[in-house]
């Protein structure tokens, strides 16, 4: 343990940022006002996340922190040992070991349970920025549920690209009341926002908080001729032959060989060690 | 007959100023009220005071709802005027750009007001786009370009598509001619006619230009330093005048 207090933050920031994630559990998807506080690191670097942790976390908690699916990328590991520092709380890979998960850019494939909290960073909280750069009318038009700009968004990506190509950040509708931006996840992610966990939406430079209680109902918005798809690529998992879980493409060589590989690190390594093997398992090994 | 639209007493001051006030006419269904006046006299205080872009500091503005019957617009909700203002009424800005959403394409801009009202149906949407492009006589092959690319003149007949897609009861017009250059103001005009005449609209014009009300509108009020000075049949208030001010004004255009 250092001389910070318990997770860097002063209680009374805690305690403010803890409010506004009360308030936010209260009114699903809404985006709750905060005063994000200067942390050591950069904003792209997940101060909201950051911040919603610290005013989470007890030391009796078990925190894993993975980016794009992986725990080993540099943004992982320095917030994870950021708080192992900070906070002197445990750490682990494991997703169904860990009490607090926080994310960038993606959910874990392993479902996720009642007495586990998911941390999101978020870099812009408001769906609507895209048309509406005000910010007293994007609020108004929440206030009053006015959406209809979100499907015009929808409406040009199928008139420019003949479906809706939007595939990260794709708008939902929690609680069938606000309008509301999953953070950077792909889409396929999107129908996992319906879990038994607590979601926290944290954005640092936006200075926003916003949450999704458990068994909160999730939609993904859409046409009915265009309806919202979950899509992945159409391969199994090379390492672990997973049909399920969401891949990245990794490119091998010059020659345009390429490899389909879970983004989810735990969940493909949890597999292999179940004894599931994928198209260049042995390779691999 | 019910009138569309009751306005009592409106009044909109700027500080110590008048925008307008002492304003009072009904607007009956089918009805083209045109505005007139110098620059400077209240023509867009009112109408955007009608139109709940501004507040008034008195009066009424009494509409006669679907659901409801009259209801004072003024009074009532700020969700339920806004509801209005994407439903039965459609506003027509002088510059295009004021009305339009510049980075979305035509269909979409078109689009917008479905959607806003609950269209989740996008092979209707874009049906519909392509219509009211046909009607404002800009080619369907348009459909997905970006206003930018339109000319000042298409810019503004995209924008009278885009009010006019949910066939909205009553249209407010700011000078929608205003700034185009002659010949593309009497296509505008030219259209317009036809649009009010095929769909039954009911609208208020507000223009500087009597020529503009000559073609369109079945009345007329004139404005003088925010206030109401004449008010009549168009061709009565222009043929023969009645006040001193009138009278300058349809004399200054005849010296044209
Ligand atoms: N935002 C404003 N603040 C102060 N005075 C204004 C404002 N808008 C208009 N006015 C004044 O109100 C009067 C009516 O203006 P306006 O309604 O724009 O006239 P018109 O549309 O007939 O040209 C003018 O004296 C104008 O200077
Ligand atoms: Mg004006
Ligand atoms: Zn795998």
């Amino acid at each position: 343990m250092s001389d910070y207090n318990f997770a860097y933050l002063d209680e009374q920031t805690k305690r403010m940022i803890r409010r506004a994630i009360l308030k936010g559990l209260a009114v699903p998807g809404y985006q709750v006002p905060f005063a994000s506080r200067e942390m050591p690191m950069p904003y792209g670097w997940g101060t909201g996340g950051v911040q919603v942790s610290a005013a989470t976390l007890t030391p009796e908690d078990t925190l894993k922190v993975i980016d794009q699916g992986a725990d080993d990328t540099t943004n992982a590991v320095s917030i994870r040992k950021f708080f192992e520092n900070t906070a002197g709380v445990a750490t682990t890979e494991e997703t169904e070991k860990a009490s607090v998960i926080q994310t960038r850019h993606r959910i874990p494939e392993a479902e996720l349970s009642e007495d586990q909290i998911l941390v999101y960073q978020v870099p812009i909280p408001e769906p609507l920025r895209f048309l509406e750069p005000r910010e007293t009318e994007t609020r108004k038009m929440h206030a009053l549920q006015e959406y209809g700009l979100m499907h015009v968004k929808l409406y040009e990506d199928i008139s420019q690209h003949g479906a809706i190509a939007t595939s990260y950040a794709y708008p939902v509708k929690v609680a069938g009341r606000y309008v509301t931006d999953p953070s950077p996840i792909p889409k396929f992610d999107n129908p996992k926002m319906n879990m038994a966990a607590i979601q926290l939406f944290g954005a640092g430079r936006e200075q926003r908080i916003y949450a999704v209680p458990p068994y909160t109902e999730v939609v993904s918005l859409d046409f009915e001729d265009f309806p919202f798809e979950a899509s992945k690529a159409d391969h199994p998992c090379d390492l672990c032959a997973a049909e399920d879980s969401y891949l990245d493409e990794v490119i091998l060589d010059d020659a345009g060989n390429r490899m389909f590989v879970c983004s989810d690190t735990d969940y493909c390594r949890s597999r292999r060690d179940a004894g599931h093997m994928g198209r260049l398992s042995e390779e691999a090994a | 007959m019910t009138p569309l639209l009751q306005v009592k007493n409106l009044a909109k001051m700027y500080g110590a100023r008048i925008g307008c006030t002492d304003v009072s006419f009904d607007l009956y269904p089918g009805e083209v009220m045109g505005i007139v006046g110098e620059s400077g006299s209240g023509k867009s205080t009112l109408l955007n005071s009608m139109a709940g872009h501004l507040t008034p500091d008195r009066g009424e503005v009494i509409f006669d709802t679907r659901a409801d019957g009259p209801v004072d617009t003024v009074t009532m909700s700020e969700p339920a005027r806004r509801m209005l203002g994407r439903t039965d009424w459609a506003f027509v800005h002088q510059h295009a750009r004021d009305g339009l959403r510049m980075s979305v394409s035509a269909g979409g801009n078109i689009g917008e007001r479905l959607m806003a009202v609950g269209d989740r149906n996008y092979g209707n949407i874009r049906a519909r786009a392509a219509d009211w492009l046909g009607r404002v006589e800009i080619a369907e092959s348009r459909i997905d370009d970006r206003p930018s690319a339109f000319s000042g003149g298409m810019q503004q007949r995209l924008q009278i598509a885009r009010n006019l897609v949910t066939g909205p009861r009553l249209v407010f017009m700011d000078e929608p001619t205003g700034g185009l250059d002659v010949s593309v103001q009497a296509r505008l005009l030219d259209l317009l006619r036809n649009l009010v005449r095929e769909m039954g609209l009911s609208a208020i014009i507000v223009t500087h230009d009597l020529a503009v009300v000559r073609l369109l509108a079945d009345r007329l009020m004139v404005m003088k330093d925010g206030r109401v000075v004449e008010t009549g049949l168009t061709d009565q208030v222009l043929d023969d005048p009645q006040h001193a001010y009138t009278q300058l004004l349809v004399s200054s255009v005849l010296q044209v």
